[in-house]
Protein backbone atom coordinates (compact mmCIF):
# COMPACT_ATOMS: atom_id res chain seq x y z
CA UNK A 1 0.00 0.00 0.00
CA UNK A 2 1.29 3.43 -0.89
CA UNK A 3 2.17 5.50 2.14
CA UNK A 4 0.05 8.54 3.00
CA UNK A 5 2.63 11.31 2.95
CA UNK A 6 0.78 13.22 5.69
CA UNK A 7 1.29 10.40 8.18
CA UNK A 8 4.33 10.70 10.40
CA UNK A 9 6.79 7.85 9.78
CA UNK A 10 9.13 7.05 12.64
CA UNK A 11 12.74 6.69 11.48
CA UNK A 12 15.90 5.85 13.43
CA UNK A 13 18.94 8.06 13.06
CA UNK A 14 21.74 5.78 11.86
CA UNK A 15 24.66 8.13 11.58
CA UNK A 16 25.54 11.68 12.65
CA UNK A 17 28.15 13.77 10.84
CA UNK A 18 29.55 16.98 12.33
CA UNK A 19 29.81 19.38 9.37
CA UNK A 20 30.91 22.40 11.47
CA UNK A 21 30.75 23.14 15.21
CA UNK A 22 27.11 24.23 14.77
CA UNK A 23 25.92 22.12 11.81
CA UNK A 24 25.22 18.38 11.79
CA UNK A 25 23.88 15.89 9.25
CA UNK A 26 21.64 13.09 10.54
CA UNK A 27 21.29 10.08 8.22
CA UNK A 28 18.33 7.68 8.25
CA UNK A 29 16.77 5.06 5.95
CA UNK A 30 13.61 5.98 4.06
CA UNK A 31 12.81 5.31 0.41
CA UNK A 32 10.31 8.17 0.11
CA UNK A 33 12.64 10.79 1.56
CA UNK A 34 15.63 9.52 -0.43
CA UNK A 35 13.72 10.26 -3.65
CA UNK A 36 12.40 13.79 -3.01
CA UNK A 37 12.94 16.58 -5.50
CA UNK A 38 15.26 19.55 -4.83
CA UNK A 39 13.28 22.24 -3.01
CA UNK A 40 10.86 19.84 -1.33
CA UNK A 41 10.80 19.59 2.44
CA UNK A 42 9.68 17.32 5.26
CA UNK A 43 8.15 18.13 8.63
CA UNK A 44 10.48 16.55 11.16
CA UNK A 45 9.24 15.60 14.62
CA UNK A 46 11.66 15.40 17.52
CA UNK A 47 9.45 13.53 20.01
CA UNK A 48 8.84 15.54 23.16
CA UNK A 49 10.56 18.63 21.76
CA UNK A 50 9.12 20.12 18.58
CA UNK A 51 8.50 19.66 14.86
CA UNK A 52 10.14 21.74 12.17
CA UNK A 53 10.33 22.01 8.37
CA UNK A 54 13.58 20.67 6.91
CA UNK A 55 14.89 20.47 3.37
CA UNK A 56 15.82 16.84 2.71
CA UNK A 57 19.56 16.22 2.35
CA UNK A 58 20.94 13.59 0.00
CA UNK A 59 22.80 10.52 1.16
CA UNK A 60 25.45 8.74 -0.87
CA UNK A 61 23.77 5.41 -0.08
CA UNK A 62 20.60 4.39 -1.88
CA UNK A 63 17.39 4.31 0.14
CA UNK A 64 18.80 6.76 2.66
CA UNK A 65 18.21 10.44 3.27
CA UNK A 66 19.41 13.01 5.77
CA UNK A 67 18.70 16.29 7.48
CA UNK A 68 21.41 18.89 7.81
CA UNK A 69 20.57 21.18 10.71
CA UNK A 70 22.15 24.29 12.18
CA UNK A 71 21.79 24.65 15.95
CA UNK A 72 19.76 27.83 16.37
CA UNK A 73 16.41 27.89 18.23
CA UNK A 74 14.96 25.28 20.57
CA UNK A 75 13.55 23.10 17.78
CA UNK A 76 16.68 23.05 15.62
CA UNK A 77 18.88 22.53 18.70
CA UNK A 78 16.61 19.61 19.63
CA UNK A 79 17.22 18.06 16.22
CA UNK A 80 20.96 18.88 16.36
CA UNK A 81 21.22 16.95 19.63
CA UNK A 82 19.57 13.77 18.33
CA UNK A 83 21.97 10.80 18.78
CA UNK A 84 22.50 7.68 16.71
CA UNK A 85 19.71 5.18 17.51
CA UNK A 86 17.17 7.85 18.49
CA UNK A 87 13.77 8.11 16.77
CA UNK A 88 12.52 11.03 14.72
CA UNK A 89 9.17 11.38 12.94
CA UNK A 90 9.04 12.40 9.28
CA UNK A 91 6.05 13.48 7.18
CA UNK A 92 6.01 14.74 3.63
CA UNK A 93 7.53 15.43 1.19
CA UNK A 94 5.78 18.76 0.72
CA UNK A 95 6.22 21.62 -1.72
CA UNK A 96 7.36 22.05 -5.31
CA UNK A 97 10.85 21.87 -6.77
CA UNK A 98 13.28 23.76 -8.98
CA UNK A 99 12.73 23.98 -12.71
CA UNK A 100 16.14 22.77 -13.80
CA UNK A 101 17.37 24.24 -17.08
CA UNK A 102 20.20 22.82 -19.17
CA UNK A 103 23.45 24.47 -20.18
CA UNK A 104 25.33 26.93 -18.02
CA UNK A 105 24.00 26.90 -14.47
CA UNK A 106 24.75 29.02 -11.41
CA UNK A 107 23.86 27.78 -7.92
CA UNK A 108 24.15 30.09 -4.91
CA UNK A 109 23.86 28.62 -1.43
CA UNK A 110 24.43 29.88 2.08
CA UNK A 111 24.48 27.79 5.27
CA UNK A 112 21.94 24.98 5.37
CA UNK A 113 20.45 26.54 2.21
CA UNK A 114 23.09 24.40 0.51
CA UNK A 115 20.98 21.30 1.18
CA UNK A 116 18.58 21.71 -1.78
CA UNK A 117 21.54 22.89 -3.90
CA UNK A 118 23.35 19.56 -3.25
CA UNK A 119 20.21 17.65 -4.24
CA UNK A 120 19.89 19.83 -7.35
CA UNK A 121 23.46 18.80 -8.30
CA UNK A 122 22.32 15.17 -8.44
CA UNK A 123 19.87 16.13 -11.22
CA UNK A 124 22.22 18.02 -13.58
CA UNK A 125 23.07 16.52 -16.97
CA UNK A 126 26.72 15.57 -17.67
CA UNK A 127 26.86 18.24 -20.37
CA UNK A 128 25.80 21.04 -17.99
CA UNK A 129 28.47 23.58 -17.03
CA UNK A 130 27.84 24.19 -13.34
CA UNK A 131 29.16 26.93 -11.07
CA UNK A 132 28.25 26.67 -7.41
CA UNK A 133 28.88 29.48 -4.93
CA UNK A 134 29.12 28.59 -1.26
CA UNK A 135 28.84 31.57 1.08
CA UNK A 136 29.92 31.53 4.73
CA UNK A 137 31.01 34.01 7.38
CA UNK A 138 34.26 32.27 8.19
CA UNK A 139 36.40 29.18 7.41
CA UNK A 140 34.98 27.09 10.29
CA UNK A 141 31.44 27.51 8.90
CA UNK A 142 32.21 26.18 5.41
CA UNK A 143 30.75 22.77 4.60
CA UNK A 144 29.75 20.70 1.53
CA UNK A 145 32.69 22.08 -0.53
CA UNK A 146 34.21 18.61 -1.05
CA UNK A 147 30.77 17.08 -1.60
CA UNK A 148 30.00 19.61 -4.35
CA UNK A 149 33.28 18.77 -6.11
CA UNK A 150 32.51 15.04 -5.84
CA UNK A 151 28.97 15.42 -7.17
CA UNK A 152 30.22 17.49 -10.11
CA UNK A 153 33.28 15.37 -10.98
CA UNK A 154 31.82 14.42 -14.37
CA UNK A 155 30.79 17.97 -15.28
CA UNK A 156 32.64 21.06 -16.39
CA UNK A 157 32.38 22.90 -13.07
CA UNK A 158 33.63 25.43 -10.55
CA UNK A 159 33.05 25.36 -6.79
CA UNK A 160 33.71 28.84 -5.40
CA UNK A 161 33.70 29.48 -1.66
CA UNK A 162 33.46 33.00 -0.28
CA UNK A 163 33.94 33.94 3.36
CA UNK A 164 33.04 37.33 4.80
CA UNK A 165 36.37 37.48 6.67
CA UNK A 166 38.51 35.98 3.91
CA UNK A 167 39.73 33.01 6.03
CA UNK A 168 38.85 30.58 3.23
CA UNK A 169 38.27 31.00 -0.49
CA UNK A 170 37.45 34.44 -1.83
CA UNK A 171 37.00 37.28 0.65
CA UNK A 172 33.65 39.09 0.68
CA UNK A 173 29.93 38.47 0.53
CA UNK A 174 28.74 35.72 -1.77
CA UNK A 175 26.46 38.22 -3.52
CA UNK A 176 29.53 40.25 -4.62
CA UNK A 177 30.68 37.12 -6.43
CA UNK A 178 27.19 36.65 -7.92
CA UNK A 179 27.37 40.20 -9.29
CA UNK A 180 30.79 39.56 -10.85
CA UNK A 181 29.68 36.27 -12.40
CA UNK A 182 26.40 37.49 -13.90
CA UNK A 183 28.18 40.56 -15.29
CA UNK A 184 30.78 38.41 -17.06
CA UNK A 185 28.71 35.36 -18.06
CA UNK A 186 25.39 34.27 -19.42
CA UNK A 187 23.65 31.58 -17.35
CA UNK A 188 20.72 29.48 -18.53
CA UNK A 189 19.49 29.07 -14.97
CA UNK A 190 20.30 30.60 -11.57
CA UNK A 191 19.18 28.80 -8.37
CA UNK A 192 19.52 29.99 -4.82
CA UNK A 193 18.73 28.98 -1.26
CA UNK A 194 19.98 30.46 1.99
CA UNK A 195 19.61 33.63 4.04
CA UNK A 196 16.79 35.75 2.59
CA UNK A 197 18.90 38.87 2.00
CA UNK A 198 21.38 36.75 0.03
CA UNK A 199 18.55 35.30 -2.05
CA UNK A 200 16.97 38.73 -2.55
CA UNK A 201 20.20 40.21 -3.90
CA UNK A 202 20.89 37.15 -6.04
CA UNK A 203 17.41 37.28 -7.56
CA UNK A 204 17.72 41.02 -8.19
CA UNK A 205 21.14 40.67 -9.85
CA UNK A 206 20.14 37.71 -12.05
CA UNK A 207 16.80 39.24 -12.95
CA UNK A 208 18.45 42.55 -13.93
CA UNK A 209 20.45 40.59 -16.51
CA UNK A 210 17.33 38.88 -17.81
CA UNK A 211 18.41 35.48 -16.45
CA UNK A 212 16.00 32.74 -15.36
CA UNK A 213 16.30 32.65 -11.57
CA UNK A 214 14.54 30.71 -8.82
CA UNK A 215 14.80 30.80 -5.02
CA UNK A 216 13.68 28.34 -2.35
CA UNK A 217 12.21 30.27 0.59
CA UNK A 218 12.15 29.48 4.28
CA UNK A 219 9.44 30.61 6.70
CA UNK A 220 8.19 29.63 10.14
CA UNK A 221 5.81 26.72 9.61
CA UNK A 222 3.29 25.03 11.85
CA UNK A 223 1.24 22.68 9.67
CA UNK A 224 3.25 22.43 6.43
CA UNK A 225 0.09 21.57 4.49
CA UNK A 226 -1.61 24.89 3.62
CA UNK A 227 -3.95 25.20 6.59
CA UNK A 228 -2.39 27.35 9.31
CA UNK A 229 -1.14 30.21 7.14
CA UNK A 230 2.01 30.79 9.22
CA UNK A 231 4.34 30.66 6.21
CA UNK A 232 2.64 33.30 4.09
CA UNK A 233 4.80 35.75 2.14
CA UNK A 234 2.47 38.38 0.73
CA UNK A 235 -0.23 36.31 -0.94
CA UNK A 236 1.96 33.21 -1.33
CA UNK A 237 2.17 30.26 1.04
CA UNK A 238 5.67 28.78 1.11
CA UNK A 239 4.43 25.28 2.01
CA UNK A 240 1.91 24.98 -0.86
CA UNK A 241 2.95 27.50 -3.53
CA UNK A 242 6.68 27.00 -2.87
CA UNK A 243 9.18 26.47 -1.50
CA UNK A 244 10.53 27.41 -4.95
CA UNK A 245 9.39 30.62 -6.63
CA UNK A 246 10.40 32.31 -9.89
CA UNK A 247 12.46 35.45 -9.48
CA UNK A 248 10.08 37.76 -11.35
CA UNK A 249 7.21 36.62 -9.13
CA UNK A 250 9.29 37.15 -5.99
CA UNK A 251 10.34 40.66 -7.00
CA UNK A 252 6.67 41.63 -7.27
CA UNK A 253 6.08 40.36 -3.71
CA UNK A 254 6.50 43.24 -1.28
CA UNK A 255 7.44 40.99 1.67
CA UNK A 256 10.23 38.99 -0.04
CA UNK A 257 13.64 40.20 1.16
CA UNK A 258 12.12 42.54 3.72
CA UNK A 259 9.77 40.83 6.15
CA UNK A 260 8.96 37.52 7.74
CA UNK A 261 6.23 36.68 10.26
CA UNK A 262 6.77 35.60 13.86
CA UNK A 263 4.81 32.86 15.67
CA UNK A 264 1.90 35.24 16.30
CA UNK A 265 1.82 36.17 12.60
CA UNK A 266 3.19 39.69 13.07
CA UNK A 267 5.49 41.03 10.34
CA UNK A 268 9.09 41.53 11.43
CA UNK A 269 11.96 43.07 9.48
CA UNK A 270 14.89 40.98 8.32
CA UNK B 1 -25.66 45.83 -32.33
CA UNK B 2 -25.34 46.95 -28.73
CA UNK B 3 -29.09 46.56 -28.34
CA UNK B 4 -28.85 43.01 -29.59
CA UNK B 5 -26.05 42.27 -27.10
CA UNK B 6 -28.02 43.81 -24.29
CA UNK B 7 -31.07 41.73 -25.01
CA UNK B 8 -28.94 38.59 -25.16
CA UNK B 9 -27.40 39.45 -21.80
CA UNK B 10 -30.81 39.91 -20.27
CA UNK B 11 -31.89 36.53 -21.44
CA UNK B 12 -28.79 34.86 -20.02
CA UNK B 13 -29.26 36.61 -16.66
CA UNK B 14 -32.76 35.23 -16.44
CA UNK B 15 -31.73 31.60 -16.73
CA UNK B 16 -28.51 31.87 -14.70
CA UNK B 17 -29.06 31.03 -11.02
CA UNK B 18 -27.50 33.36 -8.47
CA UNK B 19 -25.14 32.39 -5.65
CA UNK B 20 -26.03 35.50 -3.64
CA UNK B 21 -27.06 34.58 -0.12
CA UNK B 22 -28.24 36.40 2.98
CA UNK B 23 -27.27 35.41 6.50
CA UNK B 24 -29.75 37.69 8.25
CA UNK B 25 -28.48 41.21 7.54
CA UNK B 26 -25.24 39.93 6.00
CA UNK B 27 -25.41 39.67 2.23
CA UNK B 28 -22.71 37.73 0.38
CA UNK B 29 -22.11 37.29 -3.35
CA UNK B 30 -21.28 33.62 -2.78
CA UNK B 31 -22.23 31.20 0.02
CA UNK B 32 -18.83 29.54 0.44
CA UNK B 33 -16.62 31.17 3.07
CA UNK B 34 -13.19 30.59 4.61
CA UNK B 35 -13.50 29.16 8.14
CA UNK B 36 -11.71 30.76 11.05
CA UNK B 37 -8.21 29.56 11.90
CA UNK B 38 -7.30 28.76 8.31
CA UNK B 39 -4.76 30.94 6.43
CA UNK B 40 -6.22 34.03 8.08
CA UNK B 41 -3.33 36.36 8.96
CA UNK B 42 -2.50 38.36 5.82
CA UNK B 43 -4.68 40.77 3.86
CA UNK B 44 -2.90 39.70 0.66
CA UNK B 45 -3.99 36.11 1.27
CA UNK B 46 -7.56 37.32 1.99
CA UNK B 47 -7.60 39.06 -1.38
CA UNK B 48 -6.35 35.91 -3.09
CA UNK B 49 -9.03 33.80 -1.37
CA UNK B 50 -11.69 36.27 -2.45
CA UNK B 51 -10.43 36.12 -6.04
CA UNK B 52 -10.49 32.30 -5.72
CA UNK B 53 -14.21 32.34 -5.03
CA UNK B 54 -14.63 32.80 -1.27
CA UNK B 55 -17.79 34.81 -0.54
CA UNK B 56 -16.22 36.00 2.71
CA UNK B 57 -13.17 35.22 4.79
CA UNK B 58 -13.21 34.69 8.54
CA UNK B 59 -10.01 35.80 10.27
CA UNK B 60 -8.08 33.73 12.76
CA UNK B 61 -9.60 34.22 16.19
CA UNK B 62 -8.11 37.40 17.58
CA UNK B 63 -7.31 38.03 21.21
CA UNK B 64 -6.62 41.30 23.02
CA UNK B 65 -2.85 40.58 22.87
CA UNK B 66 -0.73 38.67 20.32
CA UNK B 67 -0.53 34.92 21.01
CA UNK B 68 2.26 32.62 19.78
CA UNK B 69 0.14 29.46 20.04
CA UNK B 70 1.55 26.07 21.00
CA UNK B 71 4.90 24.58 19.97
CA UNK B 72 4.83 22.05 17.11
CA UNK B 73 3.57 19.45 16.41
CA UNK B 74 0.35 21.39 16.11
CA UNK B 75 -1.36 19.20 13.52
CA UNK B 76 -1.80 15.49 12.92
CA UNK B 77 -3.26 13.67 9.90
CA UNK B 78 -5.75 11.02 11.02
CA UNK B 79 -5.53 7.60 9.38
CA UNK B 80 -8.72 7.33 7.33
CA UNK B 81 -9.23 11.08 6.96
CA UNK B 82 -9.37 14.32 8.87
CA UNK B 83 -6.93 16.32 10.96
CA UNK B 84 -6.41 16.95 14.64
CA UNK B 85 -4.95 20.38 15.34
CA UNK B 86 -3.87 22.30 18.38
CA UNK B 87 -2.36 25.42 16.88
CA UNK B 88 -3.37 27.19 20.08
CA UNK B 89 -5.13 30.21 18.58
CA UNK B 90 -1.91 31.88 17.48
CA UNK B 91 -2.80 35.36 16.25
CA UNK B 92 -1.28 38.84 15.98
CA UNK B 93 -3.79 40.35 18.44
CA UNK B 94 -6.79 42.47 17.56
CA UNK B 95 -4.93 45.85 17.48
CA UNK B 96 -2.24 44.62 15.03
CA UNK B 97 -4.80 42.81 12.88
CA UNK B 98 -7.08 45.87 12.72
CA UNK B 99 -4.19 48.00 11.48
CA UNK B 100 -3.46 45.44 8.77
CA UNK B 101 -7.01 45.40 7.39
CA UNK B 102 -7.55 49.17 7.48
CA UNK B 103 -6.66 49.31 3.78
CA UNK B 104 -9.16 46.58 2.87
CA UNK B 105 -11.69 47.74 0.29
CA UNK B 106 -12.93 44.66 -1.51
CA UNK B 107 -12.97 41.60 0.71
CA UNK B 108 -15.92 40.80 3.00
CA UNK B 109 -13.96 40.10 6.20
CA UNK B 110 -15.63 38.48 9.19
CA UNK B 111 -13.51 39.15 12.25
CA UNK B 112 -13.33 36.20 14.67
CA UNK B 113 -12.81 37.17 18.31
CA UNK B 114 -11.77 35.05 21.27
CA UNK B 115 -11.72 36.12 24.91
CA UNK B 116 -12.68 35.18 28.46
CA UNK B 117 -14.79 38.11 29.67
CA UNK B 118 -17.14 40.67 28.06
CA UNK B 119 -14.52 43.41 28.52
CA UNK B 120 -12.08 41.54 26.23
CA UNK B 121 -14.62 41.68 23.41
CA UNK B 122 -15.55 45.31 24.09
CA UNK B 123 -11.88 46.33 23.89
CA UNK B 124 -11.34 44.38 20.65
CA UNK B 125 -14.38 45.76 18.81
CA UNK B 126 -13.08 49.30 19.43
CA UNK B 127 -9.91 48.48 17.47
CA UNK B 128 -11.92 48.05 14.26
CA UNK B 129 -13.58 51.48 14.08
CA UNK B 130 -11.63 52.38 10.91
CA UNK B 131 -12.07 48.99 9.23
CA UNK B 132 -14.57 47.53 6.82
CA UNK B 133 -15.90 44.59 8.85
CA UNK B 134 -18.75 42.50 7.43
CA UNK B 135 -19.50 40.76 10.74
CA UNK B 136 -17.92 39.54 13.97
CA UNK B 137 -17.81 35.83 14.76
CA UNK B 138 -17.45 34.95 18.45
CA UNK B 139 -15.29 31.88 19.01
CA UNK B 140 -17.26 30.06 21.73
CA UNK B 141 -15.98 26.65 20.68
CA UNK B 142 -12.20 26.22 20.25
CA UNK B 143 -11.61 22.91 22.12
CA UNK B 144 -7.91 23.19 22.98
CA UNK B 145 -7.18 26.48 24.80
CA UNK B 146 -8.00 27.07 28.48
CA UNK B 147 -10.40 29.79 29.66
CA UNK B 148 -11.57 30.76 26.15
CA UNK B 149 -13.46 29.19 23.26
CA UNK B 150 -15.36 26.09 24.33
CA UNK B 151 -14.90 26.84 28.05
CA UNK B 152 -16.79 30.09 27.45
CA UNK B 153 -19.37 28.39 25.21
CA UNK B 154 -20.00 25.82 27.96
CA UNK B 155 -21.17 28.64 30.26
CA UNK B 156 -24.48 29.95 28.82
CA UNK B 157 -24.67 32.79 31.39
CA UNK B 158 -21.26 34.07 30.30
CA UNK B 159 -22.31 33.69 26.65
CA UNK B 160 -25.32 35.92 27.34
CA UNK B 161 -23.10 38.62 28.88
CA UNK B 162 -20.61 38.51 26.01
CA UNK B 163 -23.27 38.60 23.29
CA UNK B 164 -25.08 41.49 25.02
CA UNK B 165 -21.83 43.41 25.34
CA UNK B 166 -21.07 42.83 21.66
CA UNK B 167 -24.54 43.94 20.58
CA UNK B 168 -24.16 47.13 22.67
CA UNK B 169 -20.70 47.80 21.24
CA UNK B 170 -21.35 47.55 17.51
CA UNK B 171 -23.97 47.81 14.80
CA UNK B 172 -22.12 45.21 12.73
CA UNK B 173 -23.84 41.77 12.78
CA UNK B 174 -22.54 39.34 15.41
CA UNK B 175 -22.30 35.58 14.82
CA UNK B 176 -21.70 32.94 17.51
CA UNK B 177 -19.62 29.91 16.54
CA UNK B 178 -20.65 26.96 18.68
CA UNK B 179 -19.18 23.52 19.21
CA UNK B 180 -19.59 20.30 21.14
CA UNK B 181 -18.49 20.77 24.75
CA UNK B 182 -19.70 19.64 28.15
CA UNK B 183 -22.87 21.79 28.04
CA UNK B 184 -25.42 20.82 25.39
CA UNK B 185 -24.60 23.08 22.46
CA UNK B 186 -28.29 23.97 22.00
CA UNK B 187 -28.16 25.65 25.42
CA UNK B 188 -25.34 27.81 24.14
CA UNK B 189 -27.28 28.55 20.95
CA UNK B 190 -30.31 29.41 23.06
CA UNK B 191 -28.31 31.81 25.29
CA UNK B 192 -26.85 33.56 22.25
CA UNK B 193 -30.27 33.94 20.61
CA UNK B 194 -31.77 35.29 23.87
CA UNK B 195 -29.10 38.00 23.88
CA UNK B 196 -29.73 39.08 20.31
CA UNK B 197 -27.17 37.15 18.25
CA UNK B 198 -27.59 37.66 14.48
CA UNK B 199 -26.47 34.20 13.31
CA UNK B 200 -24.92 30.90 14.43
CA UNK B 201 -21.91 29.11 12.93
CA UNK B 202 -22.00 25.36 13.66
CA UNK B 203 -19.71 23.62 14.41
CA UNK B 204 -16.06 23.91 15.52
CA UNK B 205 -13.54 21.07 15.69
CA UNK B 206 -14.23 18.28 18.21
CA UNK B 207 -11.80 17.60 21.07
CA UNK B 208 -9.56 14.68 20.16
CA UNK B 209 -6.05 13.26 20.42
CA UNK B 210 -3.49 10.98 18.75
CA UNK B 211 -0.77 8.75 20.24
CA UNK B 212 2.30 7.50 18.40
CA UNK B 213 2.76 3.78 19.09
CA UNK B 214 6.50 3.72 18.37
CA UNK B 215 7.46 6.51 20.74
CA UNK B 216 4.41 5.83 22.97
CA UNK B 217 3.48 9.46 23.55
CA UNK B 218 0.78 11.91 22.42
CA UNK B 219 1.84 13.51 19.13
CA UNK B 220 0.49 17.04 19.57
CA UNK B 221 2.54 19.21 21.93
CA UNK B 222 -0.73 20.14 23.66
CA UNK B 223 -1.75 16.45 23.78
CA UNK B 224 -5.37 17.37 22.95
CA UNK B 225 -6.54 19.11 19.80
CA UNK B 226 -9.63 19.49 17.66
CA UNK B 227 -10.73 16.96 15.03
CA UNK B 228 -11.73 18.48 11.70
CA UNK B 229 -12.34 17.32 8.15
CA UNK B 230 -14.56 14.66 6.62
CA UNK B 231 -15.00 12.55 9.81
CA UNK B 232 -16.97 15.34 11.51
CA UNK B 233 -19.18 16.28 8.55
CA UNK B 234 -22.17 14.08 9.48
CA UNK B 235 -22.05 15.41 13.06
CA UNK B 236 -21.91 19.04 11.91
CA UNK B 237 -24.77 18.40 9.49
CA UNK B 238 -26.88 16.93 12.30
CA UNK B 239 -26.22 20.03 14.45
CA UNK B 240 -27.24 22.42 11.65
CA UNK B 241 -30.42 20.41 11.10
CA UNK B 242 -31.21 20.45 14.84
CA UNK B 243 -30.61 24.19 15.21
CA UNK B 244 -32.66 25.06 12.14
CA UNK B 245 -35.47 22.78 13.31
CA UNK B 246 -35.65 24.41 16.71
CA UNK B 247 -34.82 28.08 16.11
CA UNK B 248 -35.52 30.76 13.55
CA UNK B 249 -31.93 31.95 13.25
CA UNK B 250 -29.62 32.17 10.20
CA UNK B 251 -27.00 29.39 10.27
CA UNK B 252 -23.55 29.06 8.72
CA UNK B 253 -22.62 25.39 8.34
CA UNK B 254 -19.05 24.33 9.07
CA UNK B 255 -17.35 20.99 9.56
CA UNK B 256 -15.75 18.66 7.04
CA UNK B 257 -17.24 20.19 3.90
CA UNK B 258 -15.08 19.36 0.90
CA UNK B 259 -17.39 18.97 -2.13
CA UNK B 260 -20.37 20.78 -3.64
CA UNK B 261 -22.57 17.88 -2.55
CA UNK B 262 -21.49 18.48 1.06
CA UNK B 263 -22.26 22.19 0.66
CA UNK B 264 -25.71 21.49 -0.77
CA UNK B 265 -26.40 19.03 2.06
CA UNK B 266 -25.71 21.77 4.61
CA UNK B 267 -27.93 24.23 2.73
CA UNK B 268 -30.74 21.67 2.61
CA UNK B 269 -30.27 21.13 6.36
CA UNK B 270 -30.80 24.83 6.99
CA UNK B 271 -27.52 26.71 6.35
CA UNK B 272 -27.57 30.05 4.56
CA UNK B 273 -23.83 29.78 3.91
CA UNK B 274 -21.02 27.31 4.56
CA UNK B 275 -17.38 27.51 5.65
CA UNK B 276 -14.37 25.57 4.40
CA UNK B 277 -11.32 24.66 6.46
CA UNK B 278 -9.41 21.38 6.29
CA UNK B 279 -10.25 20.74 2.64
CA UNK B 280 -8.13 23.73 1.65
CA UNK B 281 -5.03 21.81 2.76
CA UNK B 282 -5.98 18.89 0.51
CA UNK B 283 -7.47 20.73 -2.46
CA UNK B 284 -5.94 24.20 -2.18
CA UNK B 285 -7.72 27.44 -3.00
CA UNK B 286 -9.52 26.40 -6.16
CA UNK B 287 -11.85 24.34 -3.96
CA UNK B 288 -13.88 27.56 -3.45
CA UNK B 289 -14.58 27.94 -7.13
CA UNK B 290 -15.10 24.19 -7.59
CA UNK B 291 -17.82 24.18 -4.93
CA UNK B 292 -19.42 27.40 -6.21
CA UNK B 293 -19.63 25.93 -9.70
CA UNK B 294 -21.00 22.65 -8.37
CA UNK B 295 -23.75 24.46 -6.47
CA UNK B 296 -24.59 26.48 -9.60
CA UNK B 297 -24.86 23.35 -11.75
CA UNK B 298 -27.07 21.72 -9.13
CA UNK B 299 -29.32 24.81 -9.04
CA UNK B 300 -29.61 24.78 -12.84
CA UNK B 301 -30.42 21.09 -12.89
CA UNK B 302 -33.02 21.43 -10.15
CA UNK B 303 -34.44 24.72 -11.42
CA UNK B 304 -33.55 27.00 -8.50
CA UNK B 305 -32.67 30.64 -9.13
CA UNK B 306 -31.65 31.62 -5.59
CA UNK B 307 -29.86 29.92 -2.67
CA UNK B 308 -32.70 31.04 -0.44
CA UNK B 309 -35.10 28.68 -2.22
CA UNK B 310 -33.08 25.66 -1.05
CA UNK B 311 -32.34 26.52 2.59
CA UNK B 312 -33.79 23.89 4.95
CA UNK B 313 -35.62 21.93 2.23
CA UNK B 314 -34.60 18.61 3.81
CA UNK B 315 -36.85 19.41 6.76
CA UNK B 316 -40.01 19.15 4.64
CA UNK B 317 -40.35 15.39 5.02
Amino acid sequence: MQRNHNHTKICIVEKVIDETPTVRTLIFSDDVMSAVLPGQFAMVWIPGINELPMSVMISQESGKAAFTVRRHGSASTGLFNVQVGQQIGVRGPYGNSFNLKQGKLLLVGGGTGLVPMMRLLTFVKPSDDVTILIGAKSKNEVFFEDLANTLLKNNPHRVIVTTDDGTHGEKGFVTNMVEKLVNENHFDGVYTCGPEIMMYKTVQLAHSKGLFVQASLERMMKCGVGICGSCCVGEDLVCKDGTVFDGDHLLSNKEFGHFHRNKAGILENY
Amino acid sequence: MSQLLYSKLRISFKVEPSLVTSIGKIQLERPVMLASGILGISLDVFNRLYRSGAGAVVSKSLSTEPWDGYPNPTIFSVNGGGWINAVGLSNPGAPNFAKMIESNKDVPIIVSLVGSIPEDFEMMVKQFKNCKVTAYELNLSCPHVAKVGLEVGDDPELVKKIVSTMKNSTDVPVIAKVGLGTTHYLNTVNAAIDSGIDAITAINTIRAMAIDVETQRPILSNKFGGLSGTPIKPIALRCVYEISSKYNIPIIGCGGISTWEDAVEFILAGSSAIQLGSTIGDNWMHVFNDINQGILQYMKRKGYSKIDEMIGLAKKS
